[in-house]
């Protein structure tokens, strides 16, 4: 017999991986979570039926959504994470001594139960000292704070189940006022390629614009996600994405990446032509 | 033949003709939407063949006597009353049914004036006469309360000839007259009591919320299920007791109700009906966490005021609907119709409405906690972008009327135009109210007075959908000659 796990990118697309085995099976208060091994993309979270993470391709992802930020401001201390409970994100933001606070807020506690048990490669960090753990909805936590983060990273799902409300305005926008004055916001910002899911792009972006005098997006090739072109959204009260990056400073760092580099940091601004125009529409 | 909760006559016998396949050579003549495939398309097949009208299997609304007369049955036993009819004409026609099968031209009625527009415009179409009963007034909120016992008591003593009195249960804001106690003293004086329930349906469901009319024992109550009972825009039902001749009620609403009533509307009661006695309870024990929550959250913003049980003062807050999230602005520079606003147009959020100091939120068992977040922070979001000084605000919602004539005889007599900025001192001749919640500001037969002006004016500057007079645009106003 053979077993497949296909994710619906779009209601007539879909993208389908060989499965060797279930590893884990739980429905949450919040939602359907599974782990399965599949041949080409090692193992893989997926939750509501929808393609999380594969162990295959996380890197770029979760490289993507931490390193850009922090080689614009490396004197980020205090770190708030929302969503992300497979530890991803935490993993690469351990990587800098000079953060002395890591706050990560996930709704579904059970996420990060199974990624602790099951998915060692992205939460092996997540038992660092300077990491805690709530499990709250994002929205309800980000808005009792006001100046306390230097960085927001929104690492949701997508914008069609319990992540819904952080696409939102009201979101971004107590984003804005959790963050000091030099704050910077980096958010999961889904893919331009598909009709499907050009509306949510848009309404994003210009919800944070509303917020953030500095707003962009740029972009990566995540393979397993719908279409494999992936956009990160940085907004800022202050710091450019590129004219504020110091590439010597980060590399004498010597963080060890598989796909970040300050030259790609450069060229992920760079948008393609429909790309700039969605945004812009 | 005994009837069990678990059925729904109405919708089963729907549902069975249209499996039928019945060849159709009545009206609608859309035929389950093959004449007209847009409609079909817009709204679904199913929903298209559904929408018949009535025959001999499904009964008739004007005169039922079986699936109709079972449902409504059905559904007088799950609110506690002898009888029940089904509405279609909205919650309007079943108070307004409650009014005309009470009393007749010239006879009196004691209110409240803060009731919904539906009631003065019954008094206009038969000539029956207010006897207003001024509600209390919360002096922060600006907000009118219910009826105090000591008020109706007055206005018994005064007219007792009037035939009836009707009762906010609750108002638009969730505060409830002592009901009960209304109903001994109206009863002691030989007058029927009417309940408004327009925002009530869900206390016949949970033992938390404040009493019902039936329960309190009421002659009759106008029971909004589509508002907050589960059913489809339109549909509500008319709940009586004993003490009034069902038959006179049937009739009297026969006079305006289509002959033609929606069965997608009369089904929508059936099948609410059932939901609410198997699962209401549970539905309203999750609204008010849903509130008691938000409330809770909204308070610790500051500036915001979401009021609750601490305004109940035993007497013209004789009780508070916890479901209803009510929000008073004021304090932070903001009418509650600008709140309303930002809502929409910048958080794409819709509230049931904002007025002069406060605004409402609808919450049921259909919400989700990420939403009631959502409405939470956006509430904070506005806080924080547009506060200001609430100086020069208009303070309060409700203005005692000044009754110079009975609403029929000025609606119907010789009346002229005057620019509104100019009508202080006339009296008018039609209504002026912000809808939502479409409680006159003035009514027909009310002496326009500078206070009830500002008011107008300072409704519509910000932002108030203004309706009531026939100039569309509420520069001019119809007045007494």
């Amino acid at each position: 017999m053979e077993l497949w796990y296909t994710d619906e990118h779009t209601s007539d697309v879909r993208f389908s991986m060989k499965a060797s085995v279930q590893i884990a099976s739980k429905k949450s208060a919040v939602q359907q979570i599974d782990i399965l091994d599949t041949p080409a993309y090692g193992r893989v979270l997926v939750l509501d039926g929808g393609l999380m993470i594969t162990e295959k391709d996380e890197f770029i992802y979760h490289e993507m959504i931490t390193h850009v930020p922090m080689a614009v401001n490396p004197n980020v201390k205090n770190v708030l994470v929302i969503g992300g409970g497979d530890g991803g994100t935490v993993r690469e933001l351990t990587k800098y001594r000079t953060i002395q606070s890591i706050d990560l807020v996930e709704v579904d506690k059970f996420v990060v139960l199974l990624a602790k048990k099951h998915l060692p490669f992205t939460s092996s960090k997540l038992k660092d000292k300077r990491v805690s753990v709530w499990f709250e909805e994002g929205l309800r936590y980000v808005r009792g704070k006001k100046a306390e983060y230097d960085l927001i990273i929104v690492d949701s799902s997508d914008p069609y189940g319990p992540a819904e409300g952080l696409f939102t305005r009201e979101f971004y926008g107590t984003c804005f006022k959790a963050l000091r004055d030099d704050g910077i916001l980096i958010n999961q910002h889904e893919s331009p390629f598909y009709a499907a899911h050009q509306r949510s792009v848009r309404d994003a972006h210009r919800h944070i614009a509303v917020e953030f005098p500095v707003s962009t997006v740029y972009q990566c090739h995540i393979p397993s996600y719908p279409s494999g072109h992936w956009l990160f959204g940085f907004a800022s009260k202050k710091y450019h994405p590129i004219g504020d990056l110091d590439a010597t400073r980060w590399n004498r760092l010597g963080i060890r990446t598989r796909y970040y580099n300050t030259d790609l940091h450069r060229g992920a601004f760079a948008l393609p032509n429909y790309v700039k125009e969605l945004l812009n529409r | 033949m005994h009837l069990e909760q678990k059925s729904t006559p109405l919708a089963e016998a729907l549902n069975a003709q249209r499996i039928n396949r019945l060849a159709h050579f009545d009206v609608p003549a859309h035929k389950g939407g093959r004449m007209n495939q847009e409609l079909g398309e817009y709204f679904g097949p199913l929903c298209m063949a559904l929408d018949v009208n009535s025959m001999k299997p499904l009964d008739n609304l004007g005169h039922p006597v079986s699936v109709i007369k079972d449902a409504q049955q059905l559904a007088a036993d799950a609110f506690g009353a002898d009888s029940a009819f089904f509405m279609v004409n909205g919650t309007t026609s079943a108070v307004q049914t409650m009014i005309w099968s009470s009393c007749g031209r010239g006879d009196k009625i004691i209110l409240p004036r803060n009731v919904h527009r539906s009631a003065i415009n019954a008094l206009v179409v038969n000539g029956a006469v207010p006897i207003y009963v001024n509600p209390g007034r919360d002096k922060r909120l600006g907000i009118p309360l219910g009826m105090s016992v000591a008020a109706v008591e007055k206005a018994i003593a005064e007219h007792p000839d009037a035939k009836a009195i009707l009762v906010n249960n609750p108002t638009y804001y969730g505060i409830c007259s002592n009901l009960e106690e209304i109903v001994r003293i109206a009863h002691k004086a030989g007058m029927l009591v009417l309940a408004d329930e327009a925002h009530g349906t869900h206390f016949y469901f949970h033992e938390e919320l404040p009493i019902s009319a039936m329960a309190a024992g009421a002659d009759m109550a106008a029971a909004s299920i589509h508002k907050t009972g589960g059913s489809l825009t339109q549909s509500s039902i008319l709940l009586t007791r004993k003490s009034v001749n069902p038959d006179y009620v049937r009739q009297t609403i026969t006079l305006t109700q289509s002959t033609s009533a929606s069965y997608l509307l009369l089904s929508s009661l059936d099948i609410a009906r059932r939901r609410l006695y198997y699962k209401g309870h549970e539905m309203y024990e999750k609204t008010m966490e849903f509130a008691d929550y938000a409330r809770e959250e909204i308070n610790a913003l500051g500036g915001y005021y979401a009021f609750g049980t601490e305004l109940v003062d035993g007497d013209a807050a004789f009780a508070f609907d916890r479901t209803k999230l009510s929000v008073h602005t004021r304090d932070i520079g903001l009418a509650g119709i600008e709140v309303y606003d930002y809502l929409r147009d910048d958080y794409g959020i819709q509230i049931e409405f904002g007025d002069i100091g406060n605004l409402l939120a609808i919450l049921s068992a259909g919400d989700r906690m990420m939403d009631v977040e959502r409405l939470i922070s956006a509430l904070a979001e506005i806080k924080r972008l547009h506060e200001r000084s609430p100086a020069g605000l208009f303070d309060h919602e409700y203005i005692d009327p000044v009754i110079a004539m009975a609403p029929q005889d000025a609606f119907y007599t010789t009346k002229r135009r005057v620019p509104m900025k100019d009508s202080v001192g006339h009296i008018a001749g039609e209504f002026v109210m912000s809808y939502p919640p479409g409680i006159p500001i003035v009514a027909p037969g009310e002496r326009i007075t500078p206070d009830i002006l500002e008011h107008i004016l300072f409704a519509k500057d910000r932002g108030c959908f203004m309706t009531g007079t026939e100039d569309m645009n509420l520069d001019y106003i119809q007045v007494v000659e």
